[in-house]
């Protein structure tokens, strides 16, 4: 087919309509909240003396990391949805969460007690943690990548992992009022193993998704 | 070229995305001609060819055009679009090749009309099936309007709008996997 005729088929067809990407989004964050929410209640529900814990730092510290990460890989998944987008310059942003907590584990390293860092590491939660982030989040990231196969993801591969530390971090901000392990040595080893799981799963299939 | 060029691009693809037909083969247009020369530049050796990758970039801007947001400047988009169907296409053949993100594309795309070769006609539209090649091919080969072919197929105007979208997907989707 010439380009010419091409042109003339494409012109023609200027009367569909699809909505812009930026009003996708929002209503993906929003169906995203509202799912890992429901998943979240059904499953597992807030620890009982959630309102003991929010009194201390530790406790709340854990809200602070996950969701500044799920924030954080949310607005890089916007731009890297979109060609030609400055989305190199946004990528370090998703540095802040990690670099946060490994100050909060050095912290945490120092105020307690040696004999106390194998007991703080590995919790009392563990296999629930590396059960129910990735079960909370996996809805989430099904709805993330189906926006990036409506965008134009030039890097899909980095685009589905982004998707899959959005809804990891987001899974995380719900799991977090369930857990009690709330120190920043267990949250920097197994939450960040949860979310790097459904990062893998984003990054394996964001490129057959959202070919195009 | 730069800003009054891009500021020219932006009104006629806005115009475009509500629904103006003249304007949209404008812009489809120019921009082809802009592509055209950037992809000839990028593609040296002769493996991909460069029209190719004009009509996919062409039609991946229509099936992406809710990319764009509309005051942003169009051609570092138009140009983040072609640079990744080069290096689709070469992946495709089994190949990589070197694009240079950095690269000021404007400074190197002149405009560029297509050189008439054996390009098969037919090729693009084998995949499609049956109703959704009829009006495609009435509208690219035959030059006809939404009109003219909707009263020659017996069709509703909405029934050759729709085949003609789900033509054009179908194709871009058949340049994906050659």
């Amino acid at each position: 087919m010439r380009t010419d005729d091409l042109i003339r088929a494409i012109s023609a067809d200027a009367a569909r309509r699809s909505p812009p990407l930026a009003a996708a989004w929002w209503a993906a964050a929003a169906l995203a909240v509202a799912v890992a929410a429901v998943a979240f209640f059904v499953l597992l529900g807030p620890r009982a003396d959630f309102a003991l814990a929010v009194e201390t730092p530790r406790f709340l510290f854990k809200f602070l990391v996950t969701g500044l990460l799920a924030a954080s890989a949310f607005v890089l998944l916007r731009l890297l949805a979109r060609p030609g987008a400055p989305a190199s310059r946004a990528a370090p942003f998703l540095a802040l969460a990690p670099l946060l907590l490994a100050a909060a584990v050095v912290i945490e390293f120092v105020v307690i007690p040696p004999a106390d860092y194998a007991a703080r590491l590995v919790g009392s939660n563990l296999a629930l943690c590396l059960t129910f982030i990735p079960l909370i989040g996996i809805a989430p990231l099904a709805v993330f990548l189906g926006v990036l196969r409506y965008g134009a993801p030039t890097r899909p591969v980095f685009a589905g992992a982004v998707a899959g530390i959005a809804a990891g971090g987001l899974a995380a901000t719900f799991y977090a009022a369930h857990c009690t392990d709330d120190s920043p040595l267990f949250v920097a080893t197994w939450y960040s193993l949860a979310i790097a799981s459904l990062a893998c799963v984003g990054a394996l299939a964001a490129p057959r998704l959202a070919r195009w | 070229m730069a800003s009054s060029d891009d500021s020219l691009l932006a009104e006629l693809l806005r115009s475009a995305i509500a629904g103006d037909e003249r304007d949209y083969a404008r812009f489809l247009e120019r921009t082809a001609a802009l592509v055209r020369g950037f992809a000839r530049r990028r593609i040296g050796d002769g493996a991909v060819d460069p029209e190719d990758i004009v009509q996919e970039t062409l039609l991946a801007i229509h099936l992406k055009r809710h990319t764009w947001i509309v005051d942003a400047p169009v051609l570092p988009w138009v140009y983040a679009i072609a640079r990744f169907k080069i290096v689709d296409a070469y992946r495709r053949r089994g190949r990589r090749v070197e694009i240079d993100v950095d690269e000021v594309a404007e400074t190197l795309a002149q405009p560029e009309t297509e050189r008439l070769s054996e390009r098969d006609i037919g090729r693009a539209l084998d995949g499609l099936a049956p109703g959704q090649r009829g009006v495609v091919s009435a509208i690219t080969v035959d030059g006809q309007s939404i009109g003219e072919t909707a009263r020659r197929l017996g069709m509703t105007e909405t029934a050759v709008r729709v085949a003609l979208h789900r033509g054009l997907a179908a194709i871009a989707r058949r340049f994906g996997r050659d």
